[in-house]
């Protein structure tokens, strides 16, 4: 399933030893992560294991207080969610960020218009045509056809509201997708479809792809690798083969502390 | 490419569909009603009377106000902002204007007996001065707003007194006399080829000037984001303190535009005026079916609800009507536009 393995062995991401703490709350403690080329790796854990900590560290929301994170084998230190974006990071938030008011070219282009050609693009005239059929394009490459001249994302259901903020972030990630608990809120149709669309962006783009995530179903249907967080640590990774959904839980929820070592036996 | 057919046929049909009669609806109907209102006046009035060119530059006259200060003030909406202090930086730049430009254009002796040695560079001081104190007023809303997260309605509530107040210590509630006769009877009381009055022309361009802006360029499409979700604009690298802060300073900025056109048209800058402005810019914008909500919103809209007050109050005047009555009827047409504003809210 892990399409580059033979081809690098340089992590697209590495997280290590990454601490974060708000007040007297250590949110992450000395918490690992490693996240190999073309891979969908999923990133699970219990509320409040830290999940969301790791993933604003690494969109450049928050700032590490100790440790490093590495792309591509290269320190990196964001100091805003804009520097991670323009290193090929890009994050769906559960919340999805969109604009509901505008259609789906002007969501996927804000904050990086196509201009007009010419003189009048200098001025700050934007190319709503063009941005509407990139648009179009891109979301048809993920099998999604929205009906043509529909208007605001506001008008769309839940499914295509996440199709379209997952193309606006292949759209410009390079690097690496990380989508937060992207199904979460989807019927059993439109998450199979969500589903298919991270497989696919993974074969068809080669794109990495980090997956919060606590639903396991969705896990074992996608994931290549799973790191479990519990408490700020991170105590499994492991590929998705031989994990059951028990060996999961009880990584998650700490059953198996007393028996095996940190980063021990998953099985 | 089967299962991708079939699923994108899944996520199709939960699209709705019935948008597009509601939508033709709610952008015509307004348009429909100024219509509706110059036809009712135009035949209850004498002919020749409300229906004449010269009734015509009169409406557009009374409706430039609104549609200066509004072309700003429906992106700022639009961005989900606010100003209630327009009145009070119009009266504040206008007699800051006013004041320079009797200052400077001779002693106070020549000017008193109209004559006036610096005539141009008293009215062009004026003119800049006017406007930089409304941008000025315009900049000190965008801080309160932006950088002390004030809440815009409160913040905009207290520059509102304090630009006036401050206004009326300046001049203790006295016009500005002796304002050079020329500005007003070359340019305020002029007409373009002989035809359009010049505070119309001011008013036609700078409300061209903000349809462009809002419709066709990167600064506009960033006012709906901000609007529609300011947290999603910020993640994607929009710098939307500045860009609300730039908002409030063209709003400050027109107040001092339509500052300069009240001393240019009555000659005087007074601190009793522009009682109602803040509240009929508001008005015809929300009537031109911009929401309140954020988001959403057009300059074409905002034209037609100034011309609707316009109309109004100029249809009862020719009428014989008490003008009191263009209260009611804009508060009515106001009711009936948010009225449609929440039924499309409610169909998203």
């Amino acid at each position: 399933m892990i399409n580059s393995a033979s081809e690098q062995s340089i992590p697209v991401l590495e997280v290590k030893a990454v601490q974060r703490s708000f007040g007297h709350v250590r949110a992450l403690d000395c918490a690992n992560l490693k996240v190999m080329p073309g891979e969908i790796h999923a990133l699970l854990g219990d509320n409040g294991a830290g999940k969301s900590t790791m993933i604003k560290i690494i969109s450049g929301v928050l700032a590490a207080q100790g440790g490093q994170v590495l792309l591509d084998g290269q320190e990196v230190h964001f100091k805003s969610p804009h520097e991670a974006r323009m290193r090929g990071i890009e994050t769906v938030y559960q919340d999805l960020a969109l604009a509901h008011t505008l259609n789906a070219g002007e969501n996927i282009f804000l904050g990086s218009e196509i201009m007009t050609r010419g003189l009048l693009g200098k001025l700050g005239f934007i190319d709503r045509e063009e941005m509407s059929r990139q648009a179009a394009e891109t979301l048809s490459s993920l099998g999604i056809n929205l009906p043509a001249g529909s208007g605001c994302v506001g008008t769309l259901s839940g499914g295509q509201m996440q199709a379209v903020a997952i193309a606006r972030a292949i759209k410009w990630g390079r690097r690496l997708l990380i989508l937060d608990e992207p199904t979460a809120a989807l019927g059993a149709k439109q998450r199979e479809l969500i589903l298919q669309m991270i497989e696919h962006i993974r074969d068809a783009r080669k794109l990495t792809v980090l997956l919060i995530s606590h639903n396991l179903p969705d896990v074992f249907r996608v994931a290549d690798k799973v790191t479990v967080l519990r408490l700020g640590q991170d105590v499994l990774t492991s590929p998705i083969e031989g994990l059951t959904t028990d060996s999961l839980m009880r990584a998650m929820t700490g059953a198996n502390e007393i028996c095996t070592d940190k980063k021990g036996g998953a099985h | 490419m089967n299962t991708k057919n079939l699923t994108s046929e899944i996520l199709d049909k939960d699209t709705k569909t019935e948008k597009h009669k509601i939508q033709f609806f709610e952008n015509q109907w307004i348009f429909l009603i100024l219509l509706g209102l110059i036809l009712i006046f135009a035949l209850v009035t004498p002919p020749g009377s409300f229906f004449s060119f010269r009734n015509l530059q009169n409406i557009t006259l009374d409706a430039s106000t609104i549609l200066i200060i509004g072309s700003g003030m429906t992106l700022l909406l639009i961005a989900k902002g606010i100003d209630l202090s327009t009145g009070s930086m119009a009266i504040f730049s206008a007699i800051a204007a006013a004041t320079i430009m009797v200052q400077l254009a001779g002693t106070p002796d020549e000017v008193a007996q109209f004559q006036y040695p610096h005539l141009g560079i008293a009215l062009a001081a004026g003119i800049i001065v006017g406007i930089a104190m409304g941008a000025l007023w315009g900049a000190v809303n965008g801080l309160l707003v932006v950088k002390s997260k004030v809440p815009p309605f409160i913040a905009t509530l207290g520059t509102m007194g304090i630009a006036l107040g401050l206004a009326q210590v300046w001049t203790g509630g006295i016009n500005v006399q002796h304002v050079p006769l020329p500005f007003q009877s070359e340019f305020g009381l002029g007409k373009m080829a002989g035809l359009i009055p010049w505070p119309v022309v001011v008013a036609i361009v700078i409300a061209a000037f903000f349809w462009i802006l809002l419709a066709y360029t990167k600064f506009g499409l960033h006012t709906y984001a901000i609007g529609a979700n300011v947290e999603a604009a910020r993640r994607v690298g929009i710098n939307t303190e500045r860009h609300i802060c730039i908002l409030y300073t063209i709003v400050g900025a027109l107040c001092g535009v339509v500052g300069i056109l009240d001393v240019a048209r009555f000659n005087t800058a007074s601190v009793a005026s522009h009682t109602n402005t803040p509240l009929s810019v508001i008005s015809a914008i929300i009537i031109g079916g911009t929401s309140m909500h954020g988001g959403r919103g057009r300059i074409s809209g905002t034209i037609i609800g100034a011309l609707i007050q316009a109309v109004l109050l100029n249809g009862f005047i020719v009428m014989g009507v008490t003008p009191f009555w263009q209260n009611v009827a804009v508060g009515v047409v106001l009711l009936v536009a948010v009225q449609i504003d929440q039924i499309r809210r409610r169909s998203n």
